[in-house]
């Protein structure tokens, strides 16, 4: 089983696609609530989140010890993440049928990105050889 | 493939061999080891063994299945001396040691390999790993060539007028994001299968016009047909399987009168005594079931304006009108420039070259860099008598042509014109194909 991270983008601060009225917001969050409920019924589901948007961030960098911080986000981009999952599947095309669900219940473009590895780093080096 | 492919070959000499049997062997390590860049090393290593050998013990009688039975141990070696490899030979233990007889063959009797001997079921997997949605066309392209194809990094390269290293870039791309995203070695699920088909066939077209543009490239074109038999069986409900590889047989029935001494002859001037009668009747059998089925696409009526062609004795035998219909047939799917140049070309047969430049008008701006339109207006042109301005579009278009065959073609309708002052009214068609 390997694990993938569906992500969606806002651009400008803006959710392309974003529901506009409490009806269609209603709406949009009964499908996202069916969505989650499948995806931890069939054990899809790792962990998700919405975030905030990017006036919130903060960066933090290390320089001789002392941390130096900046206010916004990392990346000097019009598109910055702003919600995800992080999913179970089998291969591309388990993951692709996800992130199709996804992108249908989210009415968002839907990335989809393997993780090269997962959990703590600590326990990946188990049974790898010692160099 | 019937007929001339099979007389004219020749001994098999090493080289050759390494080509017909290179994709077979590729699929068949991929399937085992599930990496495709453990797989081409691997079978790399087995023909640098065989470059030595086969020289002086000879070829053996099933080449493909020795040079599997090698591979296939080459990688055991690699992936037994990786580190990393350890949970993989673990895993697959068992699957190799059974699926493939003892050590002591030195060749895997469930392989074999003809010239037009079936695709294995190996290869329908790769190819349909290899045109995955999830990776760009020319990526899909390219790593059906080298891994379904047997090309080298270099014909691959020169295929698509790239430099070597920028494919050999191209191509590890591709199988890193294939190994990294995991994308599935497996026929797909029957409810995706004719998405998925749709991009295995046009990388399967492009492969046979990639053959086309170049009559050294025949091996292309038959590894386009090959594959596509091997598709229609795999896709019984899926008619433009069937409606490509017809169009591919009609296709390549009139390869043998398309040139004379390496020089272009129009479907006009062509000999059709050359035209290959068999192929020809199998790609009729294949249009008519179409029709009966009556679900047509893009591949099948490019196959039935194909069949129009081949059955008209003579090229004024035509039935034009009936080009015309099928060319607005295949508007109505492929609303693209292309088809409306190909169809105007038809309406010059029925309503004169006049209507033909008419029809011309709306896509010049969109063909502009495009030598057959030039080529086309220029014959067109020519008809009217309309020589300064024929002679113009004919330039044009041997500056844009793609390939020198064309090229000298358009250079010698100049010739002669300039030569000949006056013109009888046919001796130009469109599209100089």
């Amino acid at each position: 089983m390997s694990q993938y991270l569906l992500s969606t983008y806002s651009v400008e601060d803006g959710v392309p696609g974003a529901p506009m009225t409490p009806e269609d917001m209603q709406v949009f969050m009964q499908r996202v609530i069916a969505l989650e409920a499948e995806m931890e019924e069939s054990d899809t589901f790792v962990f998700g989140g919405a975030l905030h948007g990017v006036d919130a961030a903060t960066v933090v960098r290390s320089s001789d010890g002392d941390a130096v911080m900046t206010d916004g986000p990392f990346a000097e981009s019009k598109e910055h993440i702003a919600g995800f999952y992080i999913i179970n599947a089998a291969d591309l095309d388990e993951a692709l049928v996800w992130g199709r669900k996804t992108a249908e219940a989210t009415n968002h473009p839907i990335e989809v990105r393997p993780f090269r590895g997962t959990g703590k780093v600590a326990d990946q080096m188990k049974g790898m050889p010692e160099a | 493939m019937t007929g001339s492919g099979a007389a004219t070959r020749e001994p098999p000499g090493v080289e050759r061999v390494f080509r017909e049997v290179y994709g077979q062997a590729v699929a068949t390590l991929v399937r085992v080891f599930g990496d495709i860049a453990l797989a081409e090393d691997a079978v790399q290593d087995a023909f640098v063994v065989a470059s030595d050998r086969w020289p002086t013990d000879g070829i053996p009688p099933n080449p493909a299945g020795w040079i599997v039975t090698t591979a296939r141990n080459r990688a055991i070696d690699v992936v037994r001396r990786s580190a990393r490899g350890r949970e993989l030979h673990e895993e697959l233990g068992a699957a190799a040691g059974s699926s493939y007889g003892s050590d002591g063959d030195n060749e895997d009797p469930s392989v074999s390999l003809e010239e037009d001997g079936p695709v294995s079921d190996d290869q329908l997997r790769l190819i349909f790993t290899c045109c995955h949605p999830a990776l760009r066309t020319e990526h899909q392209v390219a790593l059906t060539l080298r891994l379904l194809g047997g090309l080298s990094v270099d014909e691959v390269a020169r295929s698509f007028l790239v430099s070597e290293a920028a494919m050999a870039k191209r191509l590890v791309r591709a199988k890193y994001k294939i190994k990294a995203a995991k994308i599935p070695y497996r026929l797909p699920a029957d409810a995706d299968l004719p998405d998925r088909l749709r991009s295995v066939l046009s990388v399967v077209y492009l492969i046979y016009n990639t053959g086309a543009d170049d009559a050294g490239r025949e091996s292309l074109r038959n590894d386009a047909i090959r594959l596509a038999r091997a598709l229609v069986p795999l896709m019984p409900d899926e008619p433009e399987a069937a409606g490509l590889l017809a169009l591919m047989l009609l296709s390549e029935s009139r390869m043998p009168a398309r040139t004379v001494d390496g020089a272009l002859v129009l479907l006009r001037d062509q000999d059709r005594g050359k035209w290959d009668r068999a192929m020809i009747e199998e790609g009729h059998t294949i249009v008519r079931a179409c029709i009966r089925r009556d679900q047509p696409g893009p591949f099948q009526l490019q196959a039935a304006i194909q069949a129009v062609h081949c059955n008209a004795a003579s090229f004024e035998a035509t039935d034009w009108p009936q080009i015309v219909d099928l060319y607005d047939h295949l508007f109505s799917f492929m609303p693209t420039p292309v088809v409306a140049l190909n169809r105007a070309i038809a309406v010059g047969e029925v309503e004169g070259p006049g209507a033909a430049l008419a029809a011309l008008v709306g896509i010049a701006g969109d063909l502009d860099d495009y030598h057959l339109l030039h080529a086309t207006r220029g014959a067109m042109l020519r008809r009217l008598g309309q020589r300064a301005e024929a002679q113009a579009a004919y330039e044009r278009a041997a500056d844009l042509a793609v390939t020198e065959i064309d090229r000298r073609f358009l250079v010698s309708q100049i010739a002669e014109m300039t030569e000949n002052g006056t013109l009888t009214e046919h001796q130009a068609e469109g599209s100089g194909l």
